[in-house]
Formats: structure tokens, sequence, C-alpha cells
């Protein structure tokens, strides 16, 4: 064991050291690590060191839950449940409700979803199946750069390149032909929420797509070559033998491509028109609760203004987390059990 | 008897059989249709980056590069306190998430291994990743800005490392657990002790992995708008000190995406170039340089 883990050079992560040995037959080195200060002494101050660092992780959740339960206790004394049920918000009265924020926060998500969701699959389908192999590298590349632009960016982008393409082009031409279901009705100002629909879609494609050609390569090789041995075609190798036994760990990415179209900010704030309204028409601008907190926490006067603000927060928090919690057992449902791949 | 089952058996027979036409269409319409969703997916992509080339490169200059902010309206100034303040508030935030980040990886790794406690603190960190942004800096308000009576460039640190330390504490565990444990094991059998070992061989021998994960956290933070609005808050003037509001650039890029002024939309532009440029020049220079000396096998 110790000899072929020391003589195997090529591992992709971090290098044994072989040099280490070298020098101790020298014995030069290894007398400076041994001599350096009272060994048992130094060993507990470093375990407790490590020790500190990894309770901060758990010290910093708890911050954030107390930080978010204590600020946010005013108005939900004020309002308790009905906070969620109301739709005024009005801080002159000190009236708050987030009924329009919850509405924004799910159609926008669920938007991007059903924008995203069918694209993320192809992609992922198309890289692990079909794709020859020398674009199989370049193409996961390049989805996942589309996942390391800020948010603020895309929100610029949504500004000045998507906004003017959707109000003289999109909007027009599915208020002609799609008028009828009532969702695309209204003036087209292009800002609103099919924009912000659209732009989330754009930043959780990466995510569901790297995490649905996680779980697709994680389906064992024989399953696939058992069912084209049957005589399928390439079509139903992959709908029988691979989606069918990776769809648990498909709906996980989808789910924490939901997570992350929930908590986003930036580009949604910028392209969603920011009124507190409920309206049927997907043209008409709204509000998420991430953007009214971006919008008005550091105007927010009254306590009860900024208190109701931390309780959206708080609702945030919380739905964000079970859905977080949700999408990784979901994958490891699938994934255990083959080797564990880094991914960020 | 035996011969009629093995010509059953054999696929070549199969492909005298003629697959449907709705058979062999459905697959080609399959093909076609992922083929259009890589399209789908692409263009954008090549959309942002071309538009913030074309529109971002004929705005830099060097006024951009070395000026603060005109007065709205005004043509001319530029974002030099906020490339300085960005990079500002990323030194604060990486001196206080990366120590940390490590060192619970660490823990994780070299003491926390199959224990309840270490998978407590795994999955905590799982959770803090899955925290949008934007609560981040309602905590980070509550405990610096609140505390301090002032939007602050150590309150936006403070946030920005609470954001990079689950990334840090992961990836540091998953590099420290492919160091092998007869390394390990070769250290503490020539009575070296054992924090000594951790520092000086595990760690040292996953330098690059470590390094790698510590710059993914900052390119994810790097960019990071929504923790700064109530914390760092932005300046149109530079500062220097910690406990003063300090410009940012995802800051001044969203504050003059929403602007009314064309003169402040172009810069927008060169903004986000010059952000985007920052992020990816800070990630590949690290990559070429951890992955050199990964190959040499003495990192």
């Amino acid at each position: 064991m110790a000899n072929r883990a020391l003589g195997a050079p090529r591992l992709t992560g971090p290098q044994p050291v072989s040099e280490q040995a070298v020098t101790a037959a020298k014995g030069t080195q290894v007398q400076s690590l041994i001599s350096a200060g009272d060994s048992q002494r130094a060993d507990a101050v470093f375990f407790y060191a490590m020790l500190a660092c990894g309770m901060s992780v758990l010290a910093l959740v708890g911050l954030i839950v107390y930080e978010l339960l204590t600020k946010s206790s005013l108005s939900w004394h004020a309002f308790g449940w009905k906070f969620f049920f109301r739709s005024e918000w009005d801080p002159v009265n000190d009236q708050f409700g987030a009924l329009p924020f919850v509405y924004g926060t799910i159609v926008s998500s669920i938007l991007a979803l059903i924008i995203a969701v069918p694209l993320a699959i192809g992609v992922a389908v198309f890289i692990t199946e079909m794709s020859p192999r020398w674009m199989r590298g370049a193409l996961a590349f390049t989805t996942e750069l589309l996942a390391a632009i800020p948010s603020v960016i895309y929100g610029l982008w949504a500004i000045f390149v998507l906004v003017p393409l959707l109000r003289q082009y999109v909007q027009p031409g599915l208020a002609k032909y799609l008028g009828w279901t009532s969702l695309f009705e209204g003036p087209p100002y292009g800002i609103g929420m099919l924009a912000a629909g659209i732009i989330l879609a754009i930043m959780v494609v990466p995510i569901i797509s790297s995490i649905t050609r996680e779980v697709m390569t994680a389906v064992p090789q024989q399953q696939r070559e058992a069912v084209l041995a049957l005589g399928a075609t390439r079509w139903e190798m992959i709908r029988t033998g691979v989606l069918r036994n990776a769809r648990a760990g498909i709906a996980g990415g989808i789910i924490l491509g939901l997570g992350r179209a929930l908590g986003e900010t930036m580009a949604v704030t910028m392209v969603i028109g920011n009124r507190p309204e409920i309206a049927k028409s997907l043209f008409a601008p709204g509000y998420t609760m991430a953007s009214v907190i971006a919008n008005e926490f550091s105007e927010a006067t009254g306590d009860v203004y900024l208190s109701a603000l931390v309780e959206v927060g708080l609702a945030l928090f919380i739905v964000t987390i079970i859905v977080n919690i949700l999408a990784q057992f979901l994958v490891w449902t699938v994934t255990r059990g083959t080797p564990a791949r880094s991914h960020a | 008897m035996p011969e009629a089952t093995t010509k059953v058996m054999l696929p070549a027979d199969f492909a005298d059989a003629p697959i449907s036409v709705f058979r062999r269409s459905l697959n080609f319409l399959v093909t076609v249709a992922a083929v259009t969703a890589v399209v789908l997916v692409l263009l954008p992509l090549g959309a942002v980056f071309g538009y913030l080339i074309y529109k971002g490169m004929g705005s830099i200059n060097w006024a951009f590069l070395t000026q603060i902010p005109k007065p709205p309206g005004e043509a001319g100034g530029g974002m030099a306190n906020a490339i300085a303040g960005s990079v500002y508030i990323l030194l604060i935030a990486s001196c206080m998430g990366v120590p940390l980040g490590i060192g619970a990886g660490i823990y994780l790794s070299e003491y926390g291994r199959g224990t309840r406690f270490g998978n407590l603190i795994r999955f905590t960190a799982d959770v803090l990743n899955g925290v949008p942004s934007i609560i981040v800096g309602i905590v980070a308000y509550g405990l610096v800005v609140l505390s301090q009576g002032h939007f602050s460039a150590l309150a936006g640190g403070v946030a920005l490392a609470i954001m990079m330390v689950p990334t840090i504490t992961r990836t540091t565990e998953e590099m420290l657990l492919l160091v092998p444990q007869a390394v390990r094991e070769a250290a503490y059998g020539l009575g070296v002790s054992r924090w000594r070992t951790t520092l000086s061989i595990t760690l040292r021998t996953a330098t690059s992995g470590v390094i790698t994960g510590v710059m993914l956290a900052f390119a994810r933070v790097a960019g990071e708008t929504a923790p700064l609005l109530f914390t760092a808050f932005g300046n149109q003037y530079w500062n220097w000190k910690m406990n003063q509001p300090t410009a940012a650039l995802s800051l001044q890029i969203f504050t003059y995406a929403i602007s009314p002024f064309d003169e402040w939309h172009r810069q927008a532009w060169a903004g986000a170039l010059i952000l985007i440029v920052l992020i990816v020049a800070s990630v590949g220079a690290v990559r070429l340089v951890a992955n050199r000396g990964m190959l040499k096998g003495t990192n």
C-alpha cells in the first residue's frame, strides 16, 4: 500500500512528495521538523486552532439564523403569518405584506426553470452521449464559463441587449399569437417578469446541466450497451438506459437550479421592473424577495420597515436551505457508490 | 437447436430488420433538438462576451483607469477608485476568509474524518454555500454596520469572507483527502509531530489544489454585488479607511447601468470588461502556476 501510493507519481490531484524521503535520509530537514517546539503542547494548540476554524462554519450559520430571527421579530409580532398573504407594501403607514414578492420570486423562478430545464438536459445529453470526444471537454468548459460571469454583468447585458430585443421583436410577436392566453398582454415594456425569467434561465442552465452531466456519467456503461444490444436507437438508449436511471439526480440538479434562481438578486433587480404588484401577464413588471431587500434595505427608515425586509430575507433563507438540502440528497442517491468527482 | 439460438442472439440479424420510420425519425429529431439546445445555450454566452468586448473596449482609456467619477451628466471621469476599492475589499475578505476556510478544511480531513461532528460541519458548510448572497449582506450589516454606526469597507469584507469560507473549506478538504495516508505515516515514522506533518507535509503536498480552491472562491465573490449594497455601500471618492464607505467595481457597474446617462452606460460596460478580465486573469494566472508546480512535483 505504502509503496504503491508513493510510487504512483501521476495522480490528478496533489502529488506525493518523494523528495521528503530523500531529504529524510540526509537528515537535515527532518531534524528541523522534529526540533520545532514542544510537540505535545504544539499539537494540542494546533488541534484546537483547527477545531475553532471548523466551529466557525457552524458559528457563521448560527449567526445568520440569529441575526435574521432577532432583526425580524418586530415585523413577526406585528403581522404574524398574515405577513406572507397580504399584498400591501406601504412604508409610510407601516403596513407590510410580502405576497407580491413571494409571487414574483416563485413566478420568475418557475419561468426560468421552464426555459432552462429542456435546454440544460439537451446540452447534458449532447455532451455525454452524442458529441465527438474532442468537443466534450471544450463544451463542458464553455457551459461552465456561463456560471463564472458575475450576476451584475448579466444584468447589464440584459438591460441593454435582451430588454430592447424583447420589446421590439419578441413581445409584439408573443402578444399577437399567444395573446389569447392572457399571459402575454399589455404594453411591451421589455422589462418585467419575462425578461427576469429569461435572464434567470441563462444563469441556471450551467448548474442544471453540470449536475445532469455528472449523474448521467454515473450511469454504468453496461447499461447503455445492454439497451443498444437489444436493438434500440440512440434516443431509445438514452431514454430508457440513461435518463430513467439518472432521473432522481436530474431532479436534484433542477432543484439546485431552483435554489439559485430563488436567491438570485442583481440581474433580476435590474430587469424585473421593481413594482410590488401581482399581474397575470408576464409582460407586467414585478418584484422578487431578493430584489426588494436589495433596493430598499439601505433606505429603510423606521424599525418596522427594516424588520419587515429582514423577515422577507428570513423566509428566503429558509426556503433556499430546504431546497438545497433536498437537491443534495437527490443527487447523492444517484452518485453514491461512484467515485467522487470534484465540481465547483 | 443451438444454431437457432445463436442466430437469434446476433445483433447483425437485427440490422436486416428495418427500424420503423417513426423510431428513426424520432431519433433524428431528438439529435437535432440536442444540438439546438447547445446552440441556444452558447448563444447568450457569445453575446455577453461579444458585447462586453465590443462596448467595453471602446470606453476604456487612460482617464477611465486613473480618474474618479465626475458628477452625473458630465463627460469623462473613471472608475479608478472603484477598481482599487474592489481590490481593497477583496484583500480584507481574503485575510479573514482564506485562513478560516483552510483551517476548517484541515480540521475536516485530518481530525473530523468520519466523525459525527465532522459530518455536521461538512453539512453546515454546504448549507452556507447555498445561502443567497443578499442574506449574507443583511447579516454583515447587522454585525458590522450597526455596531460601527456606518457603512464600511470592513463590512463589505466580512460579507465576502463569509461567502468564501464554505468553498475553501470543501475544496481544501477534498484536496487533503487526496494525499495518500502513507505520506503522513512516513512523517510520523520519522518522529515529526502531527501539526508539523499537517502543515509541512500534507498541506504542502496539496498546495496547488488548495490554491485552486482559494481562487475559485475568490472568483466567485469578486463579482458579487448584492452583499456589498448595504455594507461597503459605494463611494464617489477615494477611500482607504477600513471604517468608511468604499467604492467597488461591481457596485459602480450596477449604479451606472440603471442610471439615465449614456456616458455612465458606456463606463458601466468598460467597468464590466475590467471586472471580467480581473476575474479571468487572476484565476488563469494561479491555475497556470499551480499546474506547473504540480507537473514538476515540487509543490
